[in-house]
């Protein structure tokens, strides 16, 4: 798990090198293997596609406007719809390549969601990581304290990535309190940067979203253009639901302003982020390729799609 | 649990059965609606293909084409299909003839191993068992504490090491310890790792081989997409599992992984994870899940759940209570607590056959609040108000709606129900009805 000094680029083919053997290689494998351009061929690339979780209705679509422009451009051979499906794909996230950018504010206050286990504490800790090296003054701010040895964690975390502070209460106070507390302590201490961890919760449990709710309103009465990010974490290998999480959390904190995909470096695609920008139009910040710190790595389009398909 | 899907699916099924007769190609029509069904719901596309052919084969049959209620007869195999697709049975886990019975949870990391590894022992604590955790994931911060934590919440011994950096020795360590401990149960909380990771794939290996545990059992969240699969395959692979725990089944997961996993693998799913609170594990049972996704209610659940919230004690206390109409609010306060005992509204009326589809429209967290705002309101009472409703006047309405939270009328409106309700039982009394009325509807058949 130890950093190298390789460019993202081949760190992400590494993470994802698993992914393309099903995902890509798959589609590697069927194109290869033909000779003409049949309606067999449109039908199987549909289930590298679902298979990649993008799920059936983004998955029929990408296949549909593939058909169309093949009829268009008249192809008639296997090669040219790589290209083509590549170019579909990347025009569906390109558009929302944006990185965060936290020097506009200060103190930049960012909120970090998502259900349980998808990584959200790991990913603050690495955002941590990052922003210290470059000199900024962090402040966590410990908002997770439902679940047993959380405020551990972060803490953790916060030594490892020597950030200014970690703002705590007990186990089973209200976030909310730390929040206000966290943002007191960032004013006066001038932080540049707040990172507010919260329990996992899933999307439909109603009085725990209303306290997510309650942070941001206790955050914007601080600061009134605050909360400047509201980052959602998911979990690449999550499926369809993922799309459900995402709208519920975006709808109920009117807005996540970004995204973060965990655990790129497994065998999951992450395919559902497609239907999510598709219906959502979230800008994707951040992917998770890794457990070390640097594995946390600004989101790029091009990257991303090339690798899926270059092989490793 | 899984709404999505069963929605989607019960809509396909009233279609099929409103034709008077089935032809084949309304059959396959449906069918194509079942499979994009089952593939929004992160069914494994496999699995779905072998799933509608199978569907298929049997449905176009003479037989049901030709039976008096065609649509119901497809619903039926398609019942029947999903059970198999489920594993069947359930089977208990067996206990080792040599305690203690150790369990190995591995997973992906955030799948839920440490919680389900809490349930799991607050499980067997409740059958009076003697176990010991194993926290055997020195490398995830916090990841000891967490489980620590936990074991002194329950009451439970949770074995550490926080000097020892190798998890094959600390299971190894707290197995000699658990032997001469007499544990009953060991549960071995692993640290979450890729599938793809050789390295760490080689220390379950070990892990496995040293302990020999009764059982491996893969924690997976309900939630994950088409590569649950992978995953369930691979840990099989490299480590040999026997069964699987699905975790955040209580969220809107669709029921892709319980529908795909045992397919894939031949792994059973032995329980699911179905909230935060630590005792929300059930164990899995393949044919009452498949009624619930097809709509067709799990009443057995739900008498189980009703059996375990009941206590045989208190309904005789009540029991004489009403027949010396003496039936106070307290007594009304402990019959709602025993209602909302057994799990969340929403949760209760799924169980009954056509539950959601009466109540659809009906706000049932709304009601939820309801129950919970009625108990707040007895609760800010003084035992004396609970005991004599008839002493609180206009002053303590007041204080009692501004500790619960509420308003006075609705302070009113408790306390009309409660006294309607007294009249009603006393009524009850005088025409003979109560000697009946104690009957336990949930008693257990004794042998």
């Amino acid at each position: 798990m130890e950093s190298k000094s390789t460019g993202w680029f081949q760190r992400l083919c590494q993470g994802l090198s698993k992914t393309h053997t099903t995902f890509m290689g798959g589609i590697e494998r069927l194109l290869r293997g033909r000779a003409g351009v049949d309606e067999e061929l449109f039908e199987e690339l549909e289930e590298v596609l679902i298979l990649a979780d993008l799920g059936y209705q983004t998955a029929h679509e990408v296949v549909e406007r593939l058909r169309e422009a093949a009829r268009r451009q008249k192809i008639n051979e296997p090669g040219p719809l790589r290209s083509l499906l590549r170019s579909e794909l990347l025009e569906i996230v390109k558009p929302f390549q944006s990185p965060l950018e936290i020097s506009a504010h200060s103190p930049f206050i960012m909120m970090v969601l998502g259900v349980n286990g998808v990584g959200k504490t790991t990913t603050i800790g690495k955002l941590a990581a990052r922003y210290s090296r470059q000199g900024k003054k962090v402040l966590l701010a410990a908002g997770d304290t439902f679940r047993a040895a959380a405020i551990e964690q972060l803490e953790i975390w916060g030594q490892r990535a020597g950030c200014s502070g970690v703002i705590k209460h007990r186990s089973g106070s209200d976030p909310s309190a730390v929040v206000y507390d966290s943002i007191q302590a960032a004013r006066s201490r001038h932080m540049d940067l707040v990172i507010i961890d919260t329990a996992g919760r899933l999307h439909t449990k109603d009085h725990l979203v209303a306290e997510l709710q309650k942070m941001k309103r206790v955050i914007s009465k601080e600061l009134p253009e605050a909360p400047h990010e509201i980052l959602l974490v998911l979990d690449a290998t999550t499926g369809q639901n993922a799309l459900q999480q995402a709208k519920q959390f975006n709808e109920a904190l009117e807005g996540i302003t970004g995204l973060a995909l965990t655990k790129l470096d497994g065998t999951a695609k992450g395919g559902i982020i497609f239907s999510i920008v598709r219906e959502l139009a979230i800008p994707i910040r951040l992917i998770g390729v890794g457990e070390g710190i640097e594995d946390l790595r600004d989101f790029e389009a091009e990257e991303f799609i090339a690798a899926l398909f270059e092989t490793a | 649990m899984f709404d999505n899907l069963s929605d989607r699916l019960q809509t396909v099924f009233k279609k099929l059965r409103g034709y008077g007769k089935l032809t084949e190609s309304n059959i396959q029509e449906g069918l194509r609606e079942v499979r994009l069904a089952l593939l929004e719901a992160d069914v494994n596309y496999k699995t779905v293909k072998e799933f509608i052919e199978k569907v298929k084969e049997k449905a176009i049959g003479d037989q049901v084409l030709k039976s008096l209620s065609p649509g119901q007869q497809v619903v039926k195999i398609v019942h029947e299909e999903m059970v198999a697709l489920m594993g069947g049975e359930y089977k208990e886990l067996a206990p080792s003839p040599h305690p203690p019975t150790s369990i190995m949870l591995i997973g992906l990391q955030g799948s839920g191993k440490t919680t389900t590894a809490a349930k799991l022992a607050n499980l067997f604590q409740k059958q009076r068992r003697k176990v010991l955790l194993v926290a055997a994931d020195p490398y995830r911060p916090a990841a000891i504490d967490q489980l620590t934590i936990l074991g002194q919440q329950l009451g439970i011994a949770v074995y550490t090491d926080k000097e020892a950096k190798n998890a094959v020795k600390i299971c190894q360590d707290a197995h000699q310890f658990a032997r001469s401990g007499g544990y009953t149960y060991m549960i071995m909380d692993t640290a979450g790792r890729l599938h793809i990771d050789e390295e760490l794939m080689q220390e379950l290996r070990e892990i496995k081989r040293v302990v020999n545990p009764q059982e491996v059992i893969l924690v997976a969240d309900a939630m994950t997409g088409q590569d649950a699969v992978n995953i369930a395959k691979a840990f099989d692979q490299e480590v040999g599992i026997g069964s699987v725990i699905l975790t955040k089944i209580d969220g809107d997961a669709r029921g892709g992984a319980a529908l795909s996993i045992r397919a894939v693998t031949g792994k059973p799913i032995r329980y699911v994870g179905t909230g935060e609170k630590i005792d929300a594990l059930e164990p899995f049972y393949p044919d009452r899940m498949a009624s619930r996704i097809l709509g067709m209610g799990d009443v057995l659940s739900l008498i189980e759940k009703a059996q375990a919230a009941y206590s045989e004690e208190k309904a005789r206390d009540l029991r004489k209570k009403i027949a010396r109409d003496a039936f106070t609010l307290e007594d009304f306060r402990d019959q709602l607590r025993q209602i909302r005992k057994l799990g969340p509204l929403e949760q209760i009326i799924g169980m009954i056959p056509g539950g959601k589809k009466i109540l659809k429209n009906t706000d049932l967290k709304a009601d939820e609040k309801k129950l919970i705002q009625i108990e707040a309101i007895i609760n800010s009472m003084t035992v004396q108000e609970r005991n004599n409703a008839e002493i609180i006047n206009g002053s303590r309405r007041k204080r009692i709606a501004k500790g619960s939270g509420t308003t006075v009328q609705d302070v009113n409106q408790v306390l009309s129900q409660f006294t309607q309700m007294q009249r009603a039982l006393r009524q009850m009394k005088k025409m003979g009805m109560i000697p009946g009325f104690g009957g336990n509807p949930f008693r257990k058949k004794r042998r």
